[in-house]
């Protein structure tokens, strides 16, 4: 499941030491955690447990119940698809589609070579625009199959 | 604390603030229907299905939470309520097997149970369904998350019971399920395999493999009685069908463990049924050692047994015989082979593995206390403000025990410390960690002495009135000041400050201690210095104070009250004694041996020697436990006549004559006592295998053929000799012995027994302090041999392996020996996990594969002796503490070399 074979433990300290007294501050450390790596590599976890003296059983139950937390490697570019009604409904569907065909991976993954990862998400709250496209944060509104392509070769 | 009133169903109530209103009504014997909660465990509030009106409430409410209020109005049968539990029971339904027909829990199934009570037979709900697979992953227990109802109840136990954290919900919604980390098999989870979870488990999610086809729930037929492994004594319940054992569980109101258990207890104890039993006596047939027997009649070979003993006896003299008894068999059993040995045999060269687990603790707690066992009581310890563990590997060795402490620590109540050269993993639980050396706890305990004095933070009034000898001690502890000790024990001088005042500025403290204290050759020492230290404190003769030595085996201190040992009758009074010899000849209707008889080890060097000529020995198995097992070896051949008492051909039986099948714990009565001096029944629950028999008869057989007539017919006759004979069990009746036991002394019929010694008074009178100068262990490394090897036991197996070997679990999960040593020094030698080495000492080697772990200090080496095809005794040293006469088990030199030639 880890890729990475070098992963440094120390570059958690900081985070450790800010949060050394506080009880219960399980989640913002996790948030840093994965501003730091990318992503939760086990070994992290295994190694933040002993530190904060909290389960590895009670971590992974919270790193897998929000969804906020990735437990595998996470692409350099982040394209999430909107699957909200209505971009679903004025071509949202087939925008996906193309999507994944042109990645080469289906939702919810990444591509061998780390470059992309794609996810779905429910509305962005940008319906007027739809169909939506976040890629790296940034939005892209009334997609096409056609204009999904060209944004992500220019990438 | 204050009262509160209340109504349940038209019921006035009135109870403590803060009691919840399941609680409440319980109280008044309303059960109200519920499935995630349980007693032993916090509310976790996750099924609804306890959920009761509250007048004035707009919704119901969970009563498994809900606390009690003034004056509240509570109705739990409603027919709101009732059609809410209905919903409940409907949507549980909607996505679970309807398998009640092969379902093991059929008939104890919660879920089954209340769908009846409440009237509901089927669902209308016809949602998504989960199809996970059966988890079948580990040898104990199957997991079907198809029947999970995600109540919680497992992850309470496993994290609120047994602090083991192995489990907890993981991911979401639909997807919700019990996971370990990564949802990987609990193989490779921190899981201990207590089965605390599938023993809380409501439904047949979690199913004991040994019971799966083997009849349903209200086939069994249940019989109380107590674990056979360790000194902690648990209290068990056997499901009995067709004579074999199914089940194993612990009742809720077991006095000693509450319902908890480790592996050994709850999984461990199939080995009744292997079918490697010894079915019918053996008499050799070929020569000694080959292991080649032939069946005999119980006749022949008991005559066989009868002649051969009074042949040698008469050759040779009495002292020509010695017997091992055994802390595997009930005391009962112990007492009638004393007495076989003293009164029939006319010797006392009788001793038992005890020489070689607590022998010094019975020399050095008799000389400072006057008695020798556990001051104070398992249940005490979650109340100690602090707990100085010292030598022992609690959670391994004696895990419920570590159970009660973790308790106290996890409450926030108990400081704990923990001297250890190993990260054993009590260290993860401890405030302090005191990493000696190997070998040099008399300098540890003397630097703490010595800084108590400076600073004054000992009990004068205590030191005053209870004790003497506190100059001497003072002097002597003078040459201990904490920058030399820190050079010998290799602690930090900090350390061996803050340990010696949190440990003498506590209100209740107490010292726990096991073999990594005992089995030294100053294991005399370094027992006294520890008697020292508790009355230089005046931490004695009070709830959760004391010294307590953790006993190994099930019964060792039975087998010792009895009288197993050769310098001591029953309840310890000295066979040099005139006026106790007077009583037992008068008692027992012979003349009486005078001499203290011999020890383990010294009963090995003599039969080398040609001086002893028979063994008898029972439940023991020397070859394993004993020390340079290469010398144990030729003593056995060298004897002329060797029998074996025991319930597997172990590695001893091979050497014998003549083979007696005993029985196990289960096919017969009697008691054991625990480590906390209490005496529990062991209660019959199966037929004997095959031809076996229970130990007591055959040696009761024996002895009338041996012209010494015993006409015992039950164990109970046995313990009410026992009881005229030995003041400190001399109320004890097996009448009296309920469900609680009774903890010695107890001294007559009224005398409820004694949860901690030494209240007011020590036995001795006076407590004594004695000087304990440091002295090094008897073999130190060397260039030719540069590791230290210390030895120990592990959770999963028990000894010589005899009895947990032939448990198909623990075989399967700790199938072979491991040497564990560090990252370290395995750099050094180039070796990894599961790389073979060669472990040699002066006295042999043998072959073993390598652990690498953090737990091991650079240069020791550490090893169990379950293992025959690894014996780490044919490496230990048979150096003897000179008082105790016990062997050096946790320190001799060794050198690891790769084993490449061997193939
Ligand atoms: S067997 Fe014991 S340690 Fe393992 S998951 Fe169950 S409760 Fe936890
Ligand atoms: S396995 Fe049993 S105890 Fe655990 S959550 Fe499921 S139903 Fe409850
Ligand atoms: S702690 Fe000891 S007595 Fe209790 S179940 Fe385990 S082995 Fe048996
Ligand atoms: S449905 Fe896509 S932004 Fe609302
Ligand atoms: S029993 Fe009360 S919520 Fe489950």
């Amino acid at each position: 499941m880890v890729i990475s074979n070098d992963i440094d433990l120390s570059l958690l300290d900081p985070v450790l030491e800010k949060y050394q007294f506080e009880e219960g501050a399980l989640i913002p450390i996790l948030q840093e955690t994965q501003q730091v790596y990318g992503y939760l590599p086990e070994e992290v976890l295994v190694h933040l447990s002993r530190e904060v003296r909290v389960p590895l059983s009670q971590i992974y139950a919270v790193v897998t119940f929000y969804s906020q937390f990735y437990l595998t490697p996470r692409g350099r570019n982040i394209i999430r698809v909107c699957r909200g009604t209505a971009c679903y409904v004025r071509g949202g569907r087939s925008v996906l589609r193309t999507v994944e065909g042109f990645l080469g991976i289906r939702e919810g993954n990444t591509t061998a070579d780390y470059k992309f990862t794609l996810e779905t998400v429910a509305c962005l709250g940008a319906c007027a625009m739809g169909p939506v496209v976040v890629i790296n944060g940034k939005y892209f509104g009334k997609m096409t199959s056609t204009r999904a392509k060209i944004v992500l070769k220019a990438i | 604390m204050a009262k509160v009133s209340l109504t349940i169903d038209n019921q006035k109530v009135v109870v403590e603030e803060g009691t919840t209103i399941f609680q409440a009504a319980k109280g008044v014997g309303i059960e109200i229907p519920h499935l995630c909660h349980r007693e032993d465990m916090l509310p976790t509030s996750a099924c609804r299905l306890c959920v009761v009106e509250v007048d004035g409430a707009r919704n119901l409410v969970a009563s498994c939470s809900y606390p009690v209020s003034n004056n509240m109005v509570v109705r739990t049968n409603t027919e709101r309520v009732i059609k809410a539990r209905r919903l409940i029971i409907e949507l549980l339904l909607s996505d679970h097997p309807f398998d009640c027909m092969t379902c093991e829990k059929s008939g104890a199934c919660d879920l089954e149970r209340y769908a009846y009570e409440l009237g509901v037979p089927t669902t209308r709900f016809q949602g998504e369904k989960h199809a996970y697979p059966l988890d079948e992953t580990n040898p104990f227990f199957v997991r079907d998350y198809n029947k999970c109802i995600l109540c919680g109840r497992c992850v309470a136990a496993c994290n609120e019971v047994q602090f083991v954290e192995a489990i907890n919900f993981a991911h979401r919604g639909f997807n919700t399920k019990v996971a370990t980390p990564y949802d990987r098999s609990l193989l490779d989870s921190t899981c201990l395999f207590c089965g605390q979870c599938v023993a809380a488990c409501p439904v047949g999610a979690l199913t004991e493999k040994s019971r799966r086809f083997q009849g349903r729930e209200w086939e069994f037929r249940k019989v109380s009685t107590v674990c056979p492994y360790c000194g902690v004594g648990c209290n068990i319940e056997l499901d009995i069908k067709d004579n074999r054992i199914v089940r194993v569980n612990a009742p809720a109101n077991g006095v000693v463990n509450q319902g908890r258990l480790c592996v050994k207890g709850k999984f461990g104890l199939d080995f009744v049924h292997s079918p490697e039993r010894l079915t019918t006596p053996l008499i050799r047939d070929g020569e000694r050692g080959d292991g080649k027997f032939k069946e005999a009649s119980w006749e022949e070979a008991l005559d066989l047994v009868a002649k051969r003993l009074s042949e040698l006896k008469n050759r040779s003299g009495a002292d020509s015989l010695a017997i091992l008894s055994s802390a595997k068999c009930t005391t009962e059993e112990n007492y009638l082979m004393q007495k076989l040995a003293r009164a029939v045999l006319g010797t006392n060269n009788i001793d038992h593995c005890a020489r070689l687990c607590h022998a010094s603790t019975v020399t050095a707690l008799s000389a400072a206390f006057g008695s020798a066992a556990m001051t104070n009581s398992i249940a005490e310890l979650r109340d100690a403000d602090c707990i100085f563990i010292i030598g022992s590997n609690t959670s391994e060795n004696h895990p419920i025990i570590a159970l009660e402490i973790m308790e106290g620590v996890r409450h926030g109540k108990t400081k704990l410390i923990v001297a250890d050269p190993r990260k054993v993993r009590m260290v993860d639980y401890a405030h302090l960690w005191l990493r000696q050396k190997p070998g040099t706890d008399v300098a540890l305990i003397n630097g703490m002495l010595h800084i108590i004095i400076a600073e004054n933070l000992y009990d004068a009034d205590f030191v005053q009135a209870r004790t003497e000898g506190f100059e001497e001690l003072r002097e002597a502890i003078a040459e201990y000041p904490p920058s030399i000790v820190s050079q010998i024990t290799g602690i930090p001088v900090d350390n061996l400050y803050q340990a010696a005042r949190l440990y003498a500025q506590s209100p209740k403290a107490c010292i726990l201690f096991a073999m990594g204290i005992t089995q030294h050759t100053t294991g005399t020492d370094n027992i006294l210095a520890l008697a020292n230290l508790a009355m230089l404190t005046g931490h004695l003769g009070r709830e959760s104070t004391g010294v307590s030595p953790l006993r190994g085996q099930n019964n060792v201190q039975g087998a010792c009250d009895v009288g197993a040992l050769p310098d001591l009758f029953p309840g310890y009074e000295s066979v040099t004694d005139e006026v106790s010899q007077g009583k037992f000849e008068q008692a027992w209707g012979v003349s009486l041996p005078d001499t203290p008889g011999l020890t383990v080890v010294e009963m090995i060097h003599k039969a080398v020697a040609g001086q002893v000529k028979g063994m008898y020995i029972m439940g023991e198995d020397p070859v394993l436990s004993d020390p340079n097992n290469t010398l144990v070896v030729r003593a056995l051949k060298n004897l002329d006549f060797l029998v074996v008492q025991d319930i597997f051909l172990n590695e001893t039986a091979k050497f014998a004559d003549v083979v007696l099948p005993g029985v196990s714990f289960a096919e017969k009565d009697g008691t054991f006592t625990n480590t906390e001096r209490r005496i529990q029944r062991v209660n019959k629950s199966i037929k004997p295998i095959g031809d076996s028999k229970p130990d007591w008869q055959i040696i009761s057989e024996l002895a009338s053929r041996l012209g010494y007539t015993m006409t015992y017919n039950h164990p109970a006759e046995i313990m009410e000799e026992i009881a005229s004979l030995t003041p400190i069990y001399g109320g004890v009746h097996y009448d009296r012995l309920n469900q609680q036991g009774l903890q010695w002394p107890c001294r007559n019929r009224d005398d409820p027994g004694t949860k901690y010694l030494h209240k007011g008074r020590f036995t001795r009178g006076l407590g004594k302090f004695h000087a304990t100068p440091y002295r090094e262990p008897f073999e130190l490394p060397d260039e030719d041999y540069p590791f230290i090897l210390t030895t120990g036991r592990i959770l999963y197996h028990w000894h010589g392996g005899t009895l947990s070997r032939h448990s198909p679990g623990l075989a399967e999960i700790r199938p072979e020996a491991e040497v564990e040593i560090n990252p370290q020094d395995a750099e050094m030698l180039c070796c990894s996990d599961g790389d073979l080495v060669e472990l040699a000492s002066r006295r042999g080697e043998i072959l073993v594969k390598v652990k690498v772990t953090d737990k091991s200090p650079q240069g020791v080496a550490f090893m169990t002796f379950h293992f025959k095809e690894a014996p780490v005794n044919r490496l230990t040293i048979d150096a003897l503490d000179p008082v105790a006469k016990i062997p050096e088990f946790k320190v001799c030199s060794v050198k690891i070399n790769p084993a490449t030639s061997q193939e």
